[in-house]
């Protein structure tokens, strides 16, 4: 007998729970099957692309902290690194380790959002994401005492630093790298061989790698599938060349390698920073730059870093004045959602939001 | 059988007349307030107990700041709901919307009646209590399904329709496993399969299957964590509640809590022994067995994610329900073949059987589909 | 897929949870207990130095929101213009520092109150009474080690957790 049954439209957000923002899919279901997904979005577009032209190169980088907003530092640095490239502006030793510092331990601080938001969007109420952010609230505390604030810290500058770091700064750095993987291995011990979470998410959602390529995508979701991709080792920016570590990899680019993947990232950034804690050299942290106005040479530059979510780029275009004439961000979070749809369609409602969870969006920089 | 004349004193035997304090309507008055009391008492300190140990497990304080230790924020929730705003929406069904909380929360109330709070102290006593519990504790589901219907919102809808199913599809073995301790026990009365316990050992050593499969089958039909599908809040935002405020949604999280306890106080009373226990009185003794019941409850709530609804209807047909057939199977085949044997002896061949039959199904168990083809 | 480990991997979870159960929360009591903040903090207001500041604009230049709103006379007095109208609508204030970052006269500091919330926006602008420098007035350290010497050490959560220890 052939039942005939309507397609149900459900509205998951812009206001939901778990879509991490102001997100919009328009899921239309069969029965909890999803048949089909639009994802809708621009709740919170601000024209920052607009907003960059506007301003000096100088006054753009407090607006890079708004982009994506769980990895400000990162954002800051992907900026100031494009304006040295147009306007060749050299940056000191210390300052480029300081900035890798500062990038790993905001990856880890993004990781640790991205895991603890998507093991509740698996359901687990509540407790890894406190957990999580209990962690993350260590390094924010770094980052309030090198920056002052701690979530839009404003902390990079064009050839280096705004300040060098506080003498109290590296013993709390050492002591949290200490305490960081015991930490990590709790969170292992809590939710990864839960039976209940594996059903969840391993086989759900799965990435191919020839989708994900095609896609662009980047970052541990291209990591996830099982491409060995990651930015600091493909074209070493910075001084990322002089560290040792892995790029761990996914096998079957599903939920769970995604998480496996992030969780994994955040030991090689630990073991990131303990080298350049170590080699870390003593000097200035800011080259001599103006402070308030520079005029690059008229030219366009692409420079792009690992960001905790994928590659994310600045394309900067100068006429020679004091603001960038155009200037477009590849935001990683917004890239790679492009294969939602394929991942999505055929799960139910409820895969629906773990997949969207793995992705690990930020809205502020899919909508920018 | 064995009986356990020190730990069980004999005085708890006494047991009260059925018509305690004296005359029908004095006993019905009396029991129904002890009733009341009981339920909403013990739910608003669970309501606290599980804020206060979830927050605790969580790295957090939990709420600490109406009255001692936060104990009055129940109550300064509840003031709070009821100044609220009754909002029905625009195309709700507005009788069935109205309904649907009283529905809830009703039956749960009545599991109460045959509940023991001591030997025979209970509103009644019936001898097909085990029967009465089941049948009235389903109920609620309708109350449940009567809020998705009529709030008109696609949310409580998908809700509704995921309560009904799992409802359905775990009443058969949470009964299927009760079944094996009506067949020790030798009565369905509440209050005989207490007795039972308190003369040989509770039920849970001699039938741990049994009471894995009703813990977590009823932890199912509860809609406790790792099971709380219908109130999903990363999936379907507040699941069936998602349109209801004020005092019809303070009854639905009344009745949630009052499940809770319905499911604390049966798993006590089943398996662990009742109001068996001593030195302390017995009603303590249950609600003791009670609190741990739920704190383990609390417990799991803090620590699993949530199943999706295929591995849901797969863990209660394909994994609870033999189980539970098996149980009841192994337990017939035990109280006919030794029906004298010592309980000493039981419970190892038991224990060892739930294991070896756990892990059998375990290994050929495949949780819920996968993708479907669009 | 099976259950592959029996209930032990939710086992293991439980431990964890009920490890908790026995350690301190973490979190603190807000009003009551306060942190120091960090020594650089981008609170929410700014101290503004009369007697430093010369009028010369660079800081309402460097503010890309457009927050500071300067007025000075016409005409010099000595090697400064007096500033008649000095003010920070700090509802649109984002407390990026630059204004601070960029005074070449060391004028504008940061300030370290963080509790300013006020229920009409008009009351957000502060006005140069308010922003006024004193020696009393509690200044954030940001671009000014000598205040951040000055100012207790931050409160890390990273010191404050010694449960495991």
């Amino acid at each position: 007998m052939v039942m005939k049954t309507e397609p149900l439209v459900l509205n998951i957000g812009p206001a939901h729970p778990s879509t991490h923002g102001v997100f919009r899919m328009r899921a239309t279901l069969d029965g909890e099957v999803i048949i089909d997904v639009e994802p809708i979005f621009g709740y919170l577009h601000r024209g920052i692309e607009k907003l960059a032209e506007e301003r000096t190169y100088q006054q753009f980088i407090p607006l890079t902290d708004r982009l994506d907003y769980v990895s400000a530092m990162g954002n800051n640095m992907a900026y100031c690194m494009a304006v040295e490239k147009l306007a060749a502006i050299p940056v000191p030793e210390r300052a480029e380790y300081i900035r890798v510092i500062m990038a790993e331990l905001q990856r880890i601080a993004s990781h640790l959002i991205a895991v603890g938001s998507f093991l509740n969007d698996c359901g687990a109420f509540m407790t890894p994401i406190l957990y999580m952010v209990r962690e993350r609230e260590k390094i924010v505390d770094l980052f309030e005492m090198v920056s002052g604030q701690r979530l839009t810290y404003n902390y990079m500058r064009f050839g280096g630093l705004s300040q060098d770091v506080p003498d109290e700064f590296l013993p709390a750095l050492r002591k949290f790298i200490d305490q960081m993987p015991r930490y990590l291995d709790e969170y292992d011990q809590l939710l990864k061989e839960n039976e209940i979470l594996l059903a969840r998410t391993k086989g759900v959602g799965i990435l191919s790698k020839e989708t994900a390529i095609n896609c662009s995508m980047t970052g541990p979701m291209l990591r996830g599938s099982g491409v060995p991709w990651d930015l600091r080792k493909a074209d070493p920016y910075s001084v990322y060349s002089r560290f040792e570590f892995d790029i761990p990899c996914g096998a079957r680019g599903d939920s769970y390698d995604r998480y496996r993947v992030r969780v994994e990232e955040m030991r090689q950034s630990v073991r990131i920073i303990r080298q350049a804690m170590e080699q870390l050299p003593v000097g200035p942290v800011r080259s001599k730059t103006p402070v308030m106005l520079i005029r690059p040479p008229a030219g366009e530059v692409y420079s792009h870093v690992e960001s905790p979510k994928g590659e994310l780029g600045f394309y900067l275009v100068s006429d020679g004045s004091i603001a960038p004439y155009r200037c477009h961000i590849r935001g990683p979070s917004f890239i790679n959602l492009t294969a939602l749809r394929e991942m999505i369609v055929g799960w139910k409602v409820a895969d629906a939001i773990v997949i969207f969870g793995s992705i690990d969006i930020v809205m502020g920089e899919v909508d920018r | 059988m064995v009986t356990f004349d020190l730990v069980f004193p004999a005085w708890q035997f006494k047991g009260l007349p059925p018509d305690w304090p004296g005359g029908f309507w004095w006993h019905f008055i009396v029991f129904s307030i002890i009733i009341l009391a009981f339920v909403l008492t013990l739910v608003i300190m669970f309501i606290w107990f599980e804020r206060r140990t979830l927050g605790r497990m969580q790295a957090r304080m939990g709420p600490n700041r109406v009255g001692p230790f936060g104990l009055l924020q129940a109550m300064a929730d509840a003031i709070k709901v009821m100044l609220k705003e009754d909002i029905v929406p625009n195309g709700a069904d507005k009788l069935v919307h109205l309904l649907a909380p009283l529905v809830a929360f009703v039956p749960v109330l009545m599991v109460f009646a045959v509940m023991p709070f001591q030997d025979g102290a209970a509103l009644v006593n019936l001898n097909i209590g085990v029967l009465y519990v089941m049948a009235v504790s389903s109920i609620s589901t309708l109350g449940i399904f009567m809020a998705g219907w009529g709030s008109n919102n696609k949310y409580t809808l998908i809700s509704a329709m995921r309560d009904v199913a799992s409802v359905v599809s775990y009443e058969i073995p949470v009964v299927l496993s009760l079944a094996g301790i009506v067949l020790l026990a030798g009565s369905l009365s509440l209050n005989d399969i207490v007795r039972s316990q308190a003369q040989s050992v509770p039920f849970v050593l001699l039938q741990p299957l049994g009471f894995i499969v009703f813990f977590l089958g009823g932890m199912a039909e509860i809609n406790r964590s790792p099971f709380d599908l219908l109130e999903a809040d990363s999936e379907i935002v507040a699941g069936f509640h998602t349109e209801y405020s004020g005092m019809k949604f303070a009854l639905f999280y009344l009745a949630e809590y009052a499940e809770a306890l319905v499911l604390s106080t049966l798993v006590a009373t089943f398996f662990l022994g009742g109001w068996g226990g001593p030195l302390l009185p017995p009603w303590l003794w249950l609600i003791v067995k009670s609190w741990a019941v739920f704190f383990v409850l609390v417990w799991i709530r803090a620590t699993v994610p949530r199943v999706r609804i295929d591995q849901l209807m797969t863990f209660s047909w394909k994994f609870l329900f033999p189980l539970a057939l098996l149980n009841l199977v192994v337990t017939a085949v035990e109280v006919v073949a030794w029906p004298e044997a010592l309980p000493v002896l039981l419970i190892p061949v038991n224990i060892a059987v739930g294991a070896v039959l756990v892990i059998l199904l375990s290994r050929n168990f495949k949780p819920g589909g996968s993708q479907v083809e669009a | 897929m099976k259950l592959d480990y029996y209930g032990l991997g939710i086992a293991k979870g439980l431990m964890v949870t009920l490890k908790h159960l026995f350690r301190r929360p973490v979190t603190v009591q807000y009003p009551e207990q306060t942190l120091n903040t960090s020594r650089r903090i981008r609170g929410n207001e700014l101290v503004w130095n009369e007697e430093k500041c010369t009028g010369c604009s660079t800081c309402a230049k460097a503010c890309h929101i457009g927050a500071i709103s300067i007025v000075t006379a016409p005409n010099p007095e000595g090697d400064k213009y007096p500033v008649e109208k000095y003010e920070i609508d700090t509802g649109y204030c984002i407390m990026c520092g630059m204004c601070v970052e960029v005074c070449p006269f060391e004028a504008l500091y940061m300030g370290a109150g963080y509790e300013k919330a006020q229920y009409r926006r008009g009351d957000l602008v502060q006005s140069k009474e308010v922003m006024k420098y004193t020696s009393e007035k509690y200044v954030s350290g940001y671009f000014y080690p000598e205040f951040a010497a000055q100012l207790p050490l931050q409160t890390l959560l990273l010191e404050k957790i010694t449960e495991e220890e």
